[in-house]
């Protein structure tokens, strides 16, 4: 009985594991495949040809779309981690009026669908001049990542004990020396946490990037893959779908699992976004 | 119940700190408050706020996407009107509606198995097994992998003629003949499921696992002593316990689900069938240039999801962490 629940129990652990890994390690031996092997079905890796990852860069200007994704996204953590932690600070360690009805108003945008405000950042994006430019989807990206960076480093800068900034007060320091020399500091593995979050939300975004850019060049990774093609119409593309996607998703991977107990930590911790 | 006593402490210390101070300090420390907070309040109001009103207001109008500076209001006539006895507007469109069941039929179905799977997974992860650690990194793999990714990696296992699900299933004899899964209307969404399942089960799972790990051992122990049964202790402790962090979960799974955009985009390529209500709205919007009709749809959209929100924090069961003051 003992064993049959142990047997039990490590065939569900392998089963999870395949059902999980297996999409991906089939992109990646897909990626390995052109022409017309593409049309039989493969389950062990039998060729090791790069020449996916080549035609990838030389169809579509990839290189110029991982840029744009890395700008993008690296321009949005820094400017939520910017804005989330000095408002995190005031949410945080300061009694003021108003405070729960403002972190409320918060807390409900981070669960606004995008398409709702779809139609209103289109206008606005366009009368900036902005549109088909990365400070345009920097800008609509904000409106998905601030939110929720503000309240999960609000519920980190809660849980850091009063004594701390008493002191630095007793001694006459003013509010954004506290804030830049005492609190930023303390808050650098939370602000690590968020801003994972922050940028693999906006790494990973589509709508936006999808509408509010027009022309190859200015394209993120999401629109670029989705919207790949073969050379000829009679071509499958899937073989160079399949190295860009693994190109992209690589890092992403490698990063997660890397801050995998941070950003365990980031999602249970408040304000949970997938 | 994560974030409860977090909540409740802050409160708590927050009082020590506004009576044992001066009152000057008090006040300068609010305006300083204020001036920290302004940044954040002027950002967030312009790009969802602002956008926002917007977007109901263009409901209200005739916009379209070539020029948005020339529109006239129309009152209610994109939701509903009537000329010569006949009806209009999006209330009795059936492509509409059409959406609004696919979207509820993919969240209820989506959320439900995601619920179950990982309730599943975040048990086994909570025994202690060696390898745990390797395990918890492998489920975390499907989460990190961009959503367009994902859909386009599942279009590729799925391809009717090529793909390899279709090779398997045909190889242990489950279906006679390949399945045109994304093409078919009735098996796409069931797709859409399936690669939804696949990504994010591991996020309900971890939820589930940090609650798991905060219940009391003794409990456990006592039941072993009394020789209860695993499956009834799992019933009548385990899961009265995890109840509130698995509520807050299955919302926060719900509402997402409920603007899925990007899956149904690319894994049933824009059909009209299978579109889900965000791929309705921006179709409207941008592939037929309609900003009044497509406004309307997302203004629904919004009332939808905001109705969703009151309801589940009306029902009292679940504190999103309000400040206890």
């Amino acid at each position: 009985m003992k064993l049959l629940a142990r047997t039990g129990f490590w065939l569900l652990v392998i089963v999870i594991a395949f059902f999980a890994l297996f999409p991906f390690y089939y992109a990646i031996i897909s990626s390995f495949r052109t022409g017309s092997a593409l049309f039989s079905v493969a389950y062990w890796p039998e060729t090791f040809d790069l020449s996916n990852y080549f035609a990838v860069f030389e169809r579509q200007p990839f290189g110029r779309n991982i840029l744009n994704s890395i700008i993008v996204s690296g321009s949005v953590v820094v400017l939520s981690l910017a804005l989330g932690i000095t408002a995190a600070y005031a949410f945080g360690r300061i009694a003021f009026r108003g405070r729960s009805l403002m972190l409320m108003t918060i807390l409900a945008v981070s669960m606004f669908p995008q398409v709702a405000v779809l139609a209103g950042m289109f206008e606005l994006i366009r009368s900036f001049g902005l549109y088909n430019t990365l400070p345009g989807l920097i800008l609509a990206n904000l409106m998905l990542t601030l939110p929720f960076t503000i309240w999960v480093l609000t519920t980190f800068m809660r849980e850091l004990p009063k004594e701390i900034e008493e002191a630095a007060f007793v001694d006459g320091a003013t509010p954004w020396i506290v804030v830049r020399r005492v609190f930023l500091p303390l808050m650098a593995p939370a602000a690590v946490t968020t801003g994972l979050l922050a940028f693999i939300v906006s790494w990973n975004e589509f709508l936006f990037a999808l509408t509010f850019t027009l022309t190859n060049e200015r394209r993120t990774v999401p629109p670029a893959i989705a919207l790949m093609s073969g050379s000829t119409a009679y071509e499958l593309p899937w073989g160079t779908i399949m190295a860009g996607s693994v190109i992209v998703t690589i890092p992403i991977i490698v990063l997660v699992l890397v801050f995998q107990r941070k950003i365990v930590a980031g999602l249970t911790a408040g304000a949970v976004k997938g | 119940m994560i974030m409860s006593s977090a909540v409740a402490q802050a409160g708590v210390s927050a009082q020590h700190q506004a009576r044992g101070r001066s009152s000057s300090l008090t006040r300068s420390r609010v305006r300083a408050a204020w001036l920290f907070i302004a940044p954040s309040l002027i950002v967030v109001t312009l790009i969802a706020g602002w956008p926002l009103a917007r977007t109901i207001w263009f409901s209200f109008t005739d916009a379209s996407l070539n020029d948005l500076s020339d529109y006239k209001f129309i009152g209610l006539e994109n939701y509903l009107a009537n000329y010569d006895g006949e009806w209009f507007g999006i209330l009795i469109e059936p492509d509409w509606w059409h959406s609004v069941w696919n979207t509820l039929w993919f969240t209820v179905v989506s959320v439900s198995l995601e619920t179950v799977l990982g309730i599943v997974v975040a048990l086994i992860l909570n025994a202690a097994f060696p390898g745990r650690g390797l395990m918890r990194a492998v489920i975390l793999i499907p989460w990190a992998i961009p959503t367009i990714v994902s859909a386009k990696m599942w279009s590729w296992m799925l391809h009717d003629q090529f793909g390899v699900i279709n090779d398997l299933l045909l190889r242990l004899g489950l279906i006679a003949a390949p399945v045109t899964w994304t093409a078919n209307a009735d098996t796409a969404l069931w797709a859409a499921v399936m690669v939804d399942v696949w990504k994010h089960t591991s996020f309900m799972a971890l939820l589930i696992l940090a609650a798991l790990q905060m219940l009391p051992q003794d409990i456990y122990e006592a039941a072993k002593v009394d020789g209860v049964s695993p499956v009834r202790v799992f019933f009548r402790v385990t899961l009265p316990l995890i109840k509130p962090a698995l509520l807050v979960a299955v919302i926060f799974r719900s509402l997402d689900a409920l603007r899925v955009f990007d899956l149904i985009y690319v894994l049933t390529s824009n059909s009209k069938d299978t579109a889900s209500m965000s791929v309705y709205a921006r179709q409207q919007l941008v592939d037929f240039q309609e900003v009044g009709l497509g406004s309307a749809a997302s203004t629904l959209i919004f009332l939808i999801i905001a109705l969703v929100v009151v309801i589940t924090l009306a029902a009292g069961r679940v504190r999103l962490g309000e400040d206890p003051r």
